[in-house]
């Protein structure tokens, strides 16, 4: 990666759960402000890409201590991240305030991507 | 158009897994299909929608049955015989071509209409049950519907499904000794639905049109069939469609309740009108009249007056007056007064409504009060208009409802009052 290309930043999506699970016609409303979001995003130029991470894991605390996450039953697992591109991390939170996921527990962390200088 | 995907998919997915399952398992087809719509939301936006969101949503429901962690929550031990029956679904909706699979998720329906309104189950129940089986509604949108609450709701639900199971009801379609009443269940529950949706117009508008578009698609399914396509099918079908004409109609741009007389009839859906007149006219094969074909031929008058002074007012009161002989409701006959006094003058309504049977049951309704108000105000009498249209609005339970009869109450005191009527 140039360091002259546009700084890029991880959004990563902390999902807690809670209240009701949505009726089908409520996850309508969710998805489709979701869909809506990701494409405000691409039409600016600023989504580079993301994915969903499924709730199953492991955690490795020392080399012989392999668990399954504790995402199953977690109360806040990490649902999935996108990586967007911004001027300044001050940029990238303002596109993280357009998540559409706050109204229904999610946390969003907006990190930048370190770019060390070329060795 | 609002895109109900979400709600399209679970109505389906239900239908088959629970098609496989058997009925004593429709909670657990409603869980599977739950969870894995939960999956579809956090994914698609992502991914997109897939090409077949049914096969995808199949697919991530046995990978979840399959996932440990999720065994044991959701299947409870049922996984061993379930979940052939779940990839079994999954390579139909794969192998087959897309037609034959649509045609085992509308014969899937079908046969759940006939489940979700067995004879066994009170109305309010089979109503409830193919709003949550059949449309994918959730238990807080069908309280919202019935004016219940949610809690009261899923208990009626639980008792429902709890019957399939000890009934030992099957998907079965209905053998012929018994198809005439089923089909009348099915077509009742259907009425209610499509009533349901249709009677008021609070708050959620949406799902309200939700309702009665639902209802005249499971109608539509029912008529699709040779042995469910009776007359009364198609005079139900008729009679929701000349109704849902209207239904953009019936609200001002702010909300407000608009009565037949102040509609748009320039925007009342000419599609649906001209689907009516041929299901109506599909009605008329048989040797007898129901309730439907004369309900149907009153939304028929009102969907074909090109204005609310021309409507053909003796023949809608000739079909109350029908109407009436079937069933002596107290509503009915406040329905034929309103007619009446379209016909003979303001002064027979109003006698009409004084003297009807089961008068006293009504007097907890508000739109009885409307009505009288409305009849005593055209025969210039004010002062028993106005507490009558009082009474009404102490009584209307819907704030749109109390909006309108204050209006008719400011128009009642500005409105000069004919000399000698």
């Amino acid at each position: 990666m140039s360091t002259t290309e546009k700084p890029q930043f991880l959004l990563l999506f902390r999902n807690s759960q809670s209240g009701p699970d949505p009726t089908p016609e409520e996850m309508q409303q969710i998805f489709g402000k979701w869909m809506a979001w990701m494409k405000a995003m691409k039409a600016k130029g600023q989504y580079v890409g993301g994915d969903r991470l499924d709730d199953a894991g492991k955690v490795l605390r020392t080399s012989k201590a392999v668990t399954d996450g504790p995402y199953v039953e977690a109360k806040e697992t990490v649902g999935g991240y996108i990586i967007v591109s911004a001027d300044t991390l001050a940029q990238a939170a303002d596109i993280a305030k357009g998540c559409p996921g706050f109204e229904y527990g999610t946390i969003v962390e907006v990190r930048p991507i370190e770019k060390l200088p070329p060795i | 158009m609002v895109d109900h995907l979400f709600r399209r998919e679970a109505g389906r997915l239900v239908a088959i897994l629970t098609r496989r399952f058997g009925p004593q398992h429709l909670h657990l087809a409603e869980d599977v299909v739950q969870d894995a719509l939960g999956k579809a939301m956090q994914t698609w936006p992502f991914t997109g929608v897939p090409a077949s969101p049914t096969a995808w949503i199949l697919q991530t429901a046995r990978n979840r049955a399959l996932d440990q962690g999720r065994r044991s929550r959701l299947w409870e031990g049922k996984q061993a015989v379930l979940l052939p029956m779940v990839e079994d679904c999954l390579d139909s909706a794969r192998r087959s071509q897309g037609p034959h699979f649509e045609d085992e998720i509308s014969d899937s329906q079908l046969r759940m209409m006939f489940v979700c309104c067995h004879p066994g189950l009170a109305p309010d129940a089979q109503v409830a049950l193919t709003l949550k089986v059949l449309c994918g509604f959730g238990e807080r949108e069908i309280a919202a519907a019935f004016l219940s609450n949610e809690a009261a709701i899923a208990k009626r639900l639980t008792r429902a499904r709890q019957f399939l199971r000890d009934a030992r009801v099957t998907t079965d379609l209905p053998r012929t000794s018994e198809l005439a009443p089923r089909v009348a269940a099915v077509q009742q529950a259907l009425y209610l639905l499509f009533n349901e949706g249709y009677k008021a117009t609070e708050g959620p508008t949406l799902l309200r049109e939700d309702l009665c578009a639902d209802a005249i698609r499971l109608g539509e399914l029912l008529a699709a069939q040779p042995f469910a396509s009776q007359p009364e099918t198609r005079a139900l079908l008729a009679l929701m469609l000349f109704n849902a004409a209207r239904l953009p109609t019936r609200t001002d741009d702010g909300g407000l309740i608009l009565t037949l007389s102040r509609q748009d009839r320039s925007r009342w859906d000419q599609g649906k009108i001209r689907q009516g007149l041929a299901n109506l006219a599909a009605s008329g094969t048989g040797p007898t009249v129901s309730q439907y074909h004369l309900e149907a031929a009153i939304a028929a008058c009102h969907a074909l007056a090109p204005s609310d002074a021309e409507t053909d007012w003796p023949r809608i009161l000739g079909l109350y007056d029908d109407l009436l002989a079937r069933d002596a409701s107290p509503v009915v006959a406040l329905n034929r007064a309103v007619a009446l006094a379209r016909v003979g003058g303001a002064g027979a309504g109003l006698r009409a409504i004084e003297t009807m049977p089961g008068r006293d049951t009504l007097e907890g309704y508000h739109l009885l009060h409307a009505v009288t108000g409305h009849l005593w105000l055209e025969a210039g009498d004010r002062a028993k208009a106005l507490k009558s249209l009082r009474r009404a609005h102490e009584l209307a339970k819907l704030e749109v409802e109390r909006d309108h009869l204050s209006r008719r109450i400011a128009d009642a005191l500005a409105k000069p009052l004919p000399a000698n009527p």
